[in-house]
């Protein structure tokens, strides 16, 4: 695979590609409508949007996790979808795809579900020892420590936060082998100076290595201040595709009208499991 | 606004009553030819004559036989029982693990897009197969079979509980780990780990609790299961148990019984324990 060689991040291109959710009935639009556009290697790029948007069902198309309904999605210049399953499962792990609720089982601890990011490259004897006694403590101490949490490595899961659960799940990219980052609303869960040092420490990372990035973000704000380009989406439809800088409020606002609450800094509740901390961001 | 005006006061009536109530009748109407076929005359148990020799064989339970040489018999052949019922789980688990491991829908690759393909679908579906038929087959008739082979004795036993159960244990390990909470085990597959390594560090994590516990339960199902297997000739305390009941010596059923007793008290206590340790 050409993309396994390389060291930089990987390349996307989406070629008219419409992605619906596997349980949707039929005749319901697609969450996402025929889509075009690439991102470049290494860049880091946030999809903004009210809720409804297809932001998820985007990043889930990228991740190969959801089988486009028409179009084609490129990675590296391949197109996943026509490789045979293995090749597509050792494809995956050059993906990394961080869900809204961090998926971490509560009764593991924490050094465990960091070094699971570990699994795609790690043979299966290295992974069983690692159950046995953690390979690489030192490694996702690093990670955990660049989140502000070197405390909570030995701690079970089920004993953090919701805050702190998501900030683990944001770790777990830190780990991974992957070359392309896709993370859905990694702050729901974070108030505003956790959330600006958890973006930060992403982007950084994410820059460091070369990393292509792709975040959803319901902050606004910080999705135009901290990333080079924006992605606007609109019921399932792309609405803008700028440089961060060149974000008007006007488009914000025909972005997000009707949906002006969202806009205002109050998304809706993340799904389950994220214990809601109280957040006050105003966008500007 | 229009949308305000035009909507409908709420029905005051349950909706779904009318099925609900249906549906109760429709197992009555089920459940009266189930008594009729299975003779189920309760007046029998309290007719004089069988009534009286019930009683006479059960107070020759009090008091239990509680002298040293059969206390003795008795331990041994309590050790074997639970030898029998342990050696039988661990046989079945290794037979158990990979099926379940196979049978698994949540460790399918193919499926994380929505449809499984259909060569892991026919296998899973195959696995299964596999499952129906070793658990159908009883204990009973798999020991009757392998009493012909390996000789009376325990190890026919052993293997007659090794075949059931790996059936009843691949088939519930695979609905509770399919049943758990399975977002980890998914996106460790998403994120390209393979589906053992998703198992070790999604799955087993989940459903640890669930899965210890019936694997205890289950084994104190071995042990009452090697008390039948000891009636035709499976070793054990179960043989023990038929000979005195052939002889009618209540004094030494009722011994054995007790021993029973201690034996699934001391199962429930290992599940508490092990669940304690793990939660």
């Amino acid at each position: 695979m050409p993309a396994s060689s390389s060291n930089t991040g990987l390349r996307i291109d989406l070629a008219g590609l419409a992605a619906r959710h596997p349980a949707a009935p039929r005749e319901a639009p697609p969450a996402l409508r025929p889509l075009t556009l690439s991102i470049a290697a290494g860049e880091q790029v946030a999809v903004i949007g009210p809720s409804g948007a297809g932001k998820t069902t985007l990043l889930q198309a990228i991740a190969c996790a959801l089988k486009p309904s028409a179009g084609h999605l490129q990675l590296d210049g391949e197109d996943p979808w026509s490789l045979p399953v293995a090749k597509l499962q050792r494809l995956r792990g050059l993906l990394f795809l961080a869900p809204q609720t961090p998926p971490l089982p509560p009764r593991q601890r924490t050094i465990t579900s960091l070094l699971a990011a570990r699994l795609p490259r790690q043979s299966l004897w290295t992974s069983l020892r690692s159950l046995v006694y953690p390979v690489g403590i030192a490694e996702a101490g690093a990670a955990l420590e660049r989140f502000d949490l070197g405390e909570k490595l030995w701690t079970r899961v089920d004993r953090l936060s919701g805050g702190e659960r998501q900030r683990v799940g944001l770790a777990r990219a830190l780990l991974s082998p992957a070359r392309l980052w896709l993370v859905d609303e990694p702050l729901s869960a974070l108030d505003p100076t956790r959330a600006a040092m958890a973006i930060d420490t992403l982007t950084g990372a994410a820059r460091e290595r070369g990393v292509t990035l792709v975040a959803t973000l319901h902050q606004v704000d910080v999705a135009v201040a901290r990333f080079p380009r924006i992605i606007g989406l609109r019921d399932g439809e792309l609405a803008f595709d700028l440089p961060g800088p060149a974000v008007t409020r006007e488009h914000l606002l025909r972005l997000y009208a009707q949906h002006e609450h969202e806009l205002a800094g109050a998304p809706p509740p993340a799904p389950e499991a994220v214990t809601p901390v109280p957040r006050t961001v105003v966008c500007r | 606004m229009s949308s305000v005006t035009l909507r409908a006061a709420p029905a005051l009536r349950d909706p779904a009553w009318a099925g609900r109530v249906f549906w109760m009748l429709a197992a009555l109407a089920l459940l009266a030819p189930m008594l009729w076929a299975t003779e189920f005359k309760p007046w029998i148990l309290f007719e004089p004559a069988g009534l009286r020799s019930t009683l006479r064989f059960v107070g020759e339970f009090f008091p239990p036989k509680l002298d040293a040489e059969f206390l003795q018999l008795i331990a041994y052949e309590t050790w074997r029982t639970i030898a029998i019922a342990t050696c039988g789980m661990v046989l079945a688990l290794v037979l158990a693990i990979p099926l379940t491991l196979a049978a698994t829908a949540v460790l399918s690759v193919s499926a994380l897009p929505g449809r499984m393909h259909a060569g892991p679908f026919l296998l899973r579906q195959a696995v299964r197969w596999l499952l129906i038929l070793l658990r159908s087959v009883p204990e009973l008739v798999w020991a009757l079979v392998f009493v012909r082979v390996v000789g009376l004795g325990p190890a026919a036993g052993v293997l007659a509980i090794a075949l059931t159960y790996s059936g009843m244990l691949g088939k519930v390990y695979a609905e509770i780990l399919e049943s758990g909470e399975t977002h980890p085990t998914t996106a460790l597959l998403r994120n390209g780990s393979g589906r053992l390594q998703a198992f070790f560090y999604g799955l087993l994590p989940a459903n640890t609790l669930e899965l210890t516990s019936y694997t205890v339960y289950r084994w104190e199902c071995a042990i009452r299961s090697s008390a039948v297997l000891g009636f035709v000739g499976a070793g054990g305390l179960g043989q023990q148990l038929i000979t005195s009941l052939r002889m009618f010596n209540g004094a030494e059923v009722s011994t054995i019984l007790l021993v029973f007793i201690a034996l699934v008290w001391l199962a429930d206590w290992v599940s508490a324990k092990l669940r304690e340790v793990l939660a």
